[in-house]
């Protein structure tokens, strides 16, 4: 069965419809990228896909289970994760209490009073963490992390309840190019390892093209494209809408060089 | 009832509206620019209104005449304005980027300043000010007298709100005002200078304070206590209009005059909860008011309790304390248990709000709720149900949490300035029950002869009781802020979207956190009723939240014994230097304001503070 | 060019929290001409606007505008200098209208330029002409974008920092931003644009700069960028 099928999603705010009619499919271990300039709706789609908005029209379904009016939390339980534009973590706590957090909330026990919170669950979270190659630090304050290393422990926040579709939000902004990178091949392999679909949204057309399997391309709320990275990378339609010359005034003119 | 009763009663609605907007109309102004929630703007109502009492009957004797009169109340609420920049200058400037928590206490520091200064200065007598010229003879409507200065209360509304509105639509001044109650950033770019803005916004906020407090001199005297009954009422005006909404304070002020003036017809001793209960629906179903907007930038979150490694010595000096504690009685006289047994009881009525604002990031400023709750709830079964000691004391801790429970069920709703002002008008509702039900809690007076059970009479039973359940109450504490239900509610306090995103159910989560602290406040508030033997429904009011906060920020809400080491070093302080001196509240005050601005972290994080940097 | 440069930038960077996004931006800004930023989304470029306006934190070697260090000056003595920004989201105060909008912009011209008002302005963007009266979340997003530069132009500037004017409006419209940046040229005012759009960067740019992930790509002439096809496949995708 389908991991997400996304039907007729359309949201509008007050009168400026942000997406319009949004369908798509992904498959288990297939990883898809949403492009599309600033203000093309990528955000509004995702955050449907999330959870964080109620779309105005359609359905998002998770293994054929319609989970359009699931809240954040639902949707976690039936295998959502997700990673954030800027990354969002738990700063007051050590890097592996971040990941122990996660595992406590995915076996229900967080509002458990007693047992002290660190020692729980210690061994899968450092288990965790070593996948994403952040074991080294386990025992540093979160705060104390680069950016890019914050980035992987999230990865591994959202690996922790064991998630079939992961939705990861740029995933790479404000990354240093090697970083970008690897934290892309690191995501393919673990995707592909337990067979999670993954659905981000991208501004760096490297690593877009570098990693997605398919690309569909938003402008104004609407699919305008959808395929391979080569497929899109060579429509003339995206070319004009995303590449920027949509807007084209007429040719160059009148140049004055300094 | 008659209709011309009715009139009456509507046209006095109307004028207690009109006042009531008057002062609240600056409250808002100054929030909607400042983004701060201004304690201090009852103080500068009261100081208008001494200032007026005696500075018009003064001018009065020079010429008397309604010219003279009305230039004074203006002159009055000049003053109050300067007054205003002096604060805003000397500390809002100060704070702009500073915590909610932060800035709310420091404006209360002012209150407690201002209440000082002000006896100082007008002394400590009420002073009734003149009537006013060519108005003290009544008007006859529908048969019934009505005072005419009144219709002149009524009508400086309107004129108010027409003269604001002007202000704000007519002049670059306005223009500059409300773009920066949008964006102040922006306003920046374009090359205005906030500060010269702010200082003129805080002129305008506090000259109606000022006017609102010198227009009631010839109703009623100038008296310390102005300041808070007034802010209680303008916070609930400018919330429930939404804060920052000029038309909305109108719109709240209106209605809340109209339910005071026949909230007394129904329930003739409630008015004050009417009020309280208003704001309560207001915000469950409107949480940002009628004309108010979400925060866009909210104001930053205090810092809170982090991972830390464990000392080594941790368990040592707990040890040691409750060692120290337990030998108190072989080494101290009566005096010195009563103080550590009222410090115990101090401590952990912080310690049970740290979990709220330190591990929950949830900023309750109205904790002398459950405090007095459960002072209330042990001492009423004592008196009505005679129940001893032993089943009065569970009794107030399930009053308070009950309390709790329902209070919470509201406030883990809203969020930021809107959550710290529901639950200080949750508190001033009980607060109200218990100043106006006089039948069952005594009224004013509160109930006496609330006397421990024989075992644990007499200083050093009672004291070795308070520690036994202090200690074991804190230690419970500890445990849940270190069992995965505390890092629950620190995952959600640093980041809600990750905590959302990770399946915790944050108002659930905050909910039970509330209902909890409410309940630890509880048996703090029993224990004090018993080691005082009476309860009053000063327990309950705005000065007893705030000795809790000032606990937690002396002692430093980033750690664990953060208020444990508050309550001691307040209370030894207050208990040394209250004697030597009448200004203890100045004195206060000023401490409150130098934590703020010079110890954010307080005692306990600034000397953690050292430590680690030395390492 | 042998005068010194209105705005002159050394090595400038910025971080958000502990993410570097710029790392050494040198570049000048001569009065009367347009300097376009290009890149991809991400890449710094509003950052270094907001950075130059003292709206983010950031260091660098040097910053001066028309001489003077900008350097921990707070935002408002920056603007007041003659430096206009007129950001990304627009940010027009929806409260108030199309007239107050334009008066919270206004400041005194700094030199013997004929000042902007309000009519001038009108003149320059017919559209808010019928709608004076109008607030600001009646607008559609081009006229907001309209009133963003006018109000910005109220404050009479040296030199503007447009960021993304084009974004998200209708082509009539930008073509009309094109004018309004053709206008302020020929008054002397410098402009820096930063720019997504290709085609509108290049049609009114006297020179660029290409960043990427927050490094200078590329310095030059308009014409010399055209030129380099490779580098504009491989920075900006055209």
């Amino acid at each position: 069965m389908t991991l997400l099928s996304v039907q007729g999603l359309s949201k509008s705010f007050g009168g400026v419809a942000a997406a319009r009619d949004v369908s798509f499919l992904l498959e288990r271990g297939e990883l898809l990228a949403i492009i599309g300039p600033n203000g093309a709706g990528k955000s509004t789609v995702f955050n449907m896909v999330g959870g964080q908005l109620r779309p105005d029209h359609g359905a998002v379904l998770l293994d054929g289970q319609n989970i359009t009016a699931a809240s954040p939390q639902k949707r976690f339980r039936l295998g959502v994760g997700r990673t954030f534009q800027v990354a969002q973590t738990f700063l007051s706590m050590s890097v592996v209490e971040n990941v122990q957090m996660a595992l406590v909330s995915c076996n229900g026990e967080s509002s458990a009073l007693w047992a002290p919170a660190r020692t729980r669950h210690r061994e899968e979270a450092l288990a965790l963490l070593e996948q994403v190659g952040m074991a080294d630090v386990a025992d540093r304050p979160c705060s104390a992390l680069a950016y890019g290393d914050v980035k992987r422990v999230e990865l591994a926040i959202a690996l922790a309840g064991q998630p079939k579709l992961l939705l990861m939000d740029e995933p790479t902004a404000g990354m240093a190019a090697r970083e970008r990178a690897d934290l892309m091949d690191l995501t393919a392999r673990i995707a592909d390892a337990k067979s999670i679909g993954v659905l981000f949204t991208e501004h760096d057309m490297d690593v877009v093209f570098g990693h997605a399997e398919r690309v569909i391309v938003l402008v104004r709320g609407r699919i305008i494209a959808a395929g391979s990275p080569e497929e899109i990378r060579q429509n003339e339609e995206v070319r004009r809408a995303y590449l920027g010359d949509e807007h084209a005034l007429e040719k160059p003119k009148g140049l004055s060089p300094a | 009832m008659d209709l011309s009763f009715l009139a009456i009663q509507a046209l006095n609605g109307l004028s207690s509206a009109s006042s009531l907007f008057i002062t609240a109309c600056g409250l808002t102004l100054v929030f909607g620019v400042t983004r701060i929630v201004n304690f201090a703007h009852g103080s500068l109502y009261m100081i208008g209104a001494y200032t007026a009492a005696t500075l018009v009957p003064r001018l009065l004797e020079l010429h008397f005449g309604p010219v003279t009169f009305w230039a004074g109340i203006l002159a009055s609420a000049i003053i109050v304005g300067l007054i205003g920049v002096l604060i805003e200058v000397l500390l809002l400037r100060r704070i702009y980027g500073a915590p909610e928590l932060f800035q709310l206490l420091a404006t209360f520091g002012v209150v407690l300043v201002v209440q000082d200064l002000a006896i100082l200065v007008f002394g400590p007598e009420d002073i009734l000010g003149p009537r006013a010229p060519g108005l003290r003879a009544p008007v006859e409507i529908l048969g019934r007298r009505f005072p005419s200065y009144e219709l002149v209360l009524i009508a400086a509304g309107p004129i108010v709100l027409g003269l604001v509105w002007l202000l704000l639509r007519k002049t670059r001044f306005g223009v500059l005002v409300r773009a920066a109650t949008q964006d102040r950033e922006m306003i920046a770019a374009l090359g205005v200078n906030q500060a010269l803005l702010f200082t003129g916004t805080l002129f305008l906020g506090a000259f109606l304070a000022g006017l609102g407090g010198a227009l009631q001199i010839p109703r009623v005297s100038a008296h310390a206590g102005m300041d808070l009954s007034i802010i209680a009422e303008a916070f609930v005006v400018t919330v429930v209009g939404g804060m920052g909404s000029v038309p909305g304070a109108f719109l709240a002020a209106l209605i809340i005059g109209q339910l005071q003036a026949f909230g007394i017809l129904i329930f003739p001793k409630s008015t004050l909860v009417v009020v309280f209960l208003l704001m309560a629906v207001v915000l469950a179903i409107r949480p940002y008011g009628f004309f108010g907007r979400p925060e866009a930038v909210g104001g930053t979150h205090a810092v809170g309790i982090a991972s830390s490694k464990r000392s080594p010595y941790a368990g040592l000096i707990a040890l040691a304390v409750i060692g120290t504690g337990l030998s108190l009685p072989l080494i101290g006289d009566a005096y010195m248990l009563k103080v550590a047994t009222e410090i115990l009881i101090f401590a952990l009525f912080a310690f049970s709000l740290q979990l709220l604002i330190g591990v929950s990031g949830v900023v309750s400023f109205g904790h002398a709720a459950f405090f007095g709750l459960g002072a209330y709830g042990a001492a009423l079964s004592l008196k009505w149900f005679a129940l001893p000691m032993e089943a009065a004391l569970p009794a107030g801790l399930l009053l308070a949490a009950a309390g709790a429970l329902l209070i919470g069920g509201f406030v883990v709703r809203l969020s930021g300035i809107y959550l710290a002002m529901m639950t200080l008008a949750a508190a001033q509702i009980i607060y109200a029950v218990a100043f106006q039900w006089v039948d069952v809690t005594g009224g004013d007076n509160g109930i006496v002869g609330v006397w421990p059970s024989a075992w644990a009479s007499g200083q050093v039973p009672f004291y070795l009781f308070t520690l036994a359940l202090v200690t074991i109450a804190v230690l419970l504490l500890m445990r849940i802020i270190n069992a995965p239900f505390g890092y629950a509610l620190r995952a959600a306090r640093d980041s809600e979207a990750r905590a959302e995103a990770i399946g915790l159910t944050i108002r659930r989560h905050r909910w039970l956190a509330f209902t909890i602290s409410g309940a630890a406040a509880g048996l703090a508030g029993g224990l004090y009723a018993f080691s005082r033997g009476s309860v009053d429904p000063s327990l309950l009011g705005i000065p007893t939240s705030v000795d809790a906060l000032t606990m937690l920020l002396i002692g430093g809400i980033q750690t664990v014994t953060g208020p444990l080491v508050g309550a001691g070093f307040l209370h030894v302080l207050r208990d040394q230097i209250m004697p030597l001196t009448s200004l203890w509240r100045l004195l206060l005050g000023l401490i409150i304001i130098a934590i703020v601005l010079v110890f954010p972290r307080g005692l306990v994080g600034t000397v953690r503070g050292w430590g680690e940097e030395r390492s | 060019m042998s005068t010194p440069p209105l705005l002159e930038i050394w090595n400038l960077t910025a971080s958000y929290g502990r993410a570097q996004v710029l790392f050494g931006l040198t570049f000048g800004l001569h009065a009367g001409e347009v300097l376009a930023l290009v890149g991809r989304n991400g890449a710094g470029k509003t950052t270094t606007l907001k950075a130059i306006m003292g709206l983010v934190p950031a260091t660098a070697q040097k910053a001066t505008f028309k001489g003077h260090s900008l350097g921990r000056l707070p935002t408002y003595r920056i603007a007041r200098m003659g430096l206009g920004y007129v950001p990304e989201d627009r940010r027009i105060f929806t409260d108030l209208t199309v007239e107050e909008n334009l008066e919270a912009g206004r400041k005194a011209a700094s030199g013997g330029r004929s000042p902007w008002t309000p009519e001038r302005l009108f003149k320059l963007f017919p559209n808010l002409a019928e709608m004076r009266g109008r607030r600001g979340n009646q607008m559609s997003g081009g006229e907001q974008q309209m009133l963003a530069i006018a109000r910005t132009l109220m404050g009479n500037p040296d030199a503007i920092l447009l960021d993304e004017p084009s974004e998200g409006i209708a082509p009539v419209i930008v073509q009309m931003m094109a004018e309004a940046i053709r206008a302020m040229k020929a008054e002397g005012v410098a402009v820096l644009l930063s720019e997504q759009n290709w085609a509108f960067a290049a049609g009114i740019s006297d020179r660029a700069i290409v960043i990427e992930r927050g490094e200078m790509r590329f310095h030059g002439t308009m014409a010399e960028l055209m030129a380099d096809e490779p580098l504009r496949a491989e920075t900006l995708g055209v």
